[in-house]
C-alpha cells in the first residue's frame, strides 16, 4: 500500500505540495519523542506522532520514513512545510489522536506481514 | 532530474538507434514460447491462443520449427468450418526467423520486409529458442535506456571514485560542520548534508543511516545544550568513517548517569519539542562500533565516534 492510498482511506490531509505520495509503506511506528522515532522507525514506515515542527522533516528524512501522520490537528509551520517540499517527505494531518489513527492503520493492514 | 517516461529528448533518440545495433535478439526476445505440433487441430489451436492470449504461436515437430500459425489463419480456417483440420494444413511454411546472436535490427528489418506480428528465434543449429514480437523489442529498448540512464545518473552524482582518482599512502576526506547553539530552524541540516555526502561516496544504506542517526543525536545535543554550539567533524576512509564532536561547555557533570537510558537535563519547553527523550548518547552508541566521550564540566565535551566497514562495504568501491 502507498502513501497516497494510505492518505485517501484515512481521509488525511496532504500537507504541502510535493509530497512523495507513492513510497510503499511496510510498517507503522509511533512516538512523539524524536529520539525514539531515530531509534525505531524503519525505513518505508509511516510515522505517526503529534509534533509538527522542523525536526519532524530532519527525523522523518534521515530515518526515511515513507510519510508522517500529524495527529490532534497539530499543524506544520511555513518553513516546516518548506522543507518537507524540498525531501518530498509526505506529511499527512489528521483531527484524530495518535492511538485513534494506528487503529485505523492496523485495519488496513499496515505492519502486517505481506502474504505470498 | 526525472525524465518523463516514453519522452525522448535528440541524445536518448541517438542512443535508442545505437541500442538497436548492440542488443542482441536473445536479449530481448520472449523466451518462453507455447508450441502447437501440426498434428493437433485448429480447435486445439483456438483454445491455446485464447487462453494464453497470444496471437500466434510456432509449430514444432520433434523439436524443428516446421511453421508458425496465426490467430489471422485461425480465423480464416473457422470461417471454412475447419475446426478439426490439422494445424499443419494451415500454417505458413514459408518462415522468416532471426537467430539469437542477430543484432535487433536485424529483427527490425525482418519486421518492415514482411507483415507477421512475431518471428520465431532460432539458435545457431536451428532449434526454435524464443519468439520475439514489436512489443518485445520495445521493451528491450525501453529497458536498456533506463539502465544506461541510471548508470550516467550514478556516475553523474556519485563522488566514490575520488578515493581510487586521488593516490597517497592514507587518503582520507575531512567534512567540517559548524553547529550553532538552540537554531532550531536549522537543526538536522549537517546531518542531512553529512547523509547525501555519504550516499554520494557509494555508502551501504545501513552504514549511511547509522552514521546519519548518530550525527544527528550528535547535532541536537550540541543545539540544545551547549552554550555557544560546536562542531561535528567527519573524517572518512574508504574503510572507516570517525565522527568526533566537540564544543566549548558547559560540559557533563557525570558523563555514565548521562549514558543511562532516560536520562535527560533538557528543560520542559525542549521536551515539549519531542527532544530530551534522554536516549541520544543511548542511540549513538548503538549506532558505533567504537565509542568514547569525555567531558569536563566548564571546559566541554568531545564525543569520538567510529563506524567501521566491511570489505564489501567501502567508501568508493570499484565498479560504483
Amino acid at each position: 500500500m502507498t502513501v497516497g492510498e494510505i492518505a485517501a482511506a484515512l481521509h488525511l490531509e496532504v500537507i504541502g505540495a510535493n509530497a512523495d505520495l507513492s513510497r510503499e509503506v511496510r510498517g507503522g511506528y509511533a512516538s512523539d519523542l524524536l529520539s525514539c522515532a531515530m531509534a525505531g522507525a524503519k525505513p518505508g514506515d509511516v510515522w505517526v506522532t503529534l509534533q509538527a515542527h522542523l525536526n519532524v522533516v530532519a527525523v522523518a528524512s534521515l530515518t526515511e520514513v515513507a510519510g508522517v501522520i500529524i495527529t490532534e490537528g497539530a499543524r506544520p509551520d511555513a518553513d516546516t512545510v518548506k522543507r518537507a517540499d524540498q525531501e518530498s517527505i509526505a506529511l499527512l494531518g489528521t483531527k484524530e489522536d495518535t492511538f485513534s489513527t494506528v487503529a485505523r492503520l492496523v485495519k488496513l493492514g499496515v505492519g502486517e506481514p505481506v502474504s505470498g | 532530474m526525472v525524465a518523463a517516461p516514453g519522452l525522448l529528448n535528440g541524445s536518448e533518440l541517438t542512443k535508442a538507434q545505437e541500442l538497436v545495433y548492440e542488443l542482441k535478439v536473445g536479449q530481448v526476445m520472449t523466451p518462453e514460447v507455447v508450441c502447437v505440433s501440426p498434428e493437433q487441430t485448429m480447435g486445439e489451436l483456438e483454445l491455446i491462443l485464447r487462453d494464453g492470449g497470444f496471437a500466434g504461436a510456432p509449430v514444432v515437430k520433434d523439436g524443428h520449427l516446421v511453421g508458425i500459425v496465426s490467430l489471422q489463419d485461425l480465423i480464416l480456417s473457422l470461417e471454412q468450418g475447419a475446426v478439426d483440420d490439422p494445424v499443419g494444413n494451415w500454417m505458413s511454411v514459408d518462415l522468416l526467423t532471426v537467430r539469437e546472436g542477430d543484432s535487433v535490427i536485424e529483427a527490425v528489418k525482418a519486421f518492415s520486409q514482411r507483415p507477421v506480428g512475431r518471428i520465431p528465434v532460432v539458435d545457431v543449429r536451428g532449434s526454435l529458442v524464443g519468439i520475439l514480437t514489436g512489443g518485445d523489442i520495445t521493451r528491450g529498448l525501453v529497458r536498456a535506456l533506463d539502465v544506461g540512464y541510471r548508470q550516467g545518473e550514478i556516475s553523474q552524482y556519485r563522488a566514490s571514485h575520488i578515493f581510487q582518482d586521488i593516490s597517497s599512502d592514507d587518503t582520507s576526506l575531512t567534512l567540517r560542520y559548524r553547529i550553532p547553539a538552540r537554531d532550531f530552524a536549522r537543526s538536522g541540516e549537517a546531518s542531512s548534508k553529512l547523509k547525501r555526502a555519504l550516499q554520494r561516496l557509494g555508502g551501504r544504506p545501513e552504514i549511511v543511516r547509522r552514521l546519519a542517526v548518530a550525527a544527528y543525536e550528535a547535532e541536537m545535543n550540541l543545539v540544545i545544550h551547549t552554550d555557544d554550539g560546536g562542531e561535528l567533524l567527519v573524517d572518512m576512509r574508504p574503510d572507516r568513517v570517525r565522527l568526533v564532536v566537540t564544543d566549548q561547555g558547559p560540559g557533563i557533570e557525570d558523563v555514565s548517569a548521562a549514558l543511562e537510558p532516560g536520562f535527560s537535563t533538557a528543560p520542559d519547553w525542549i521536551r515539549d519539542l519531542g527532544f530530551g527523550a534522554g536516549m541520544g548518547l543511548q542511540n549513538i552508541r548503538r549506532c558505533a562500533d567504537e565509542f568514547e566521550i569525555e567531558s569536563r564540566p566548564g571546559v566541554g565535551t568531545r564525543l569520538d565516534i567510529v563506524v567501521r566497514m566491511a570489505q564489501e562495504e567501502r567508501l568508493g568501491r570499484p565498479g560504483q
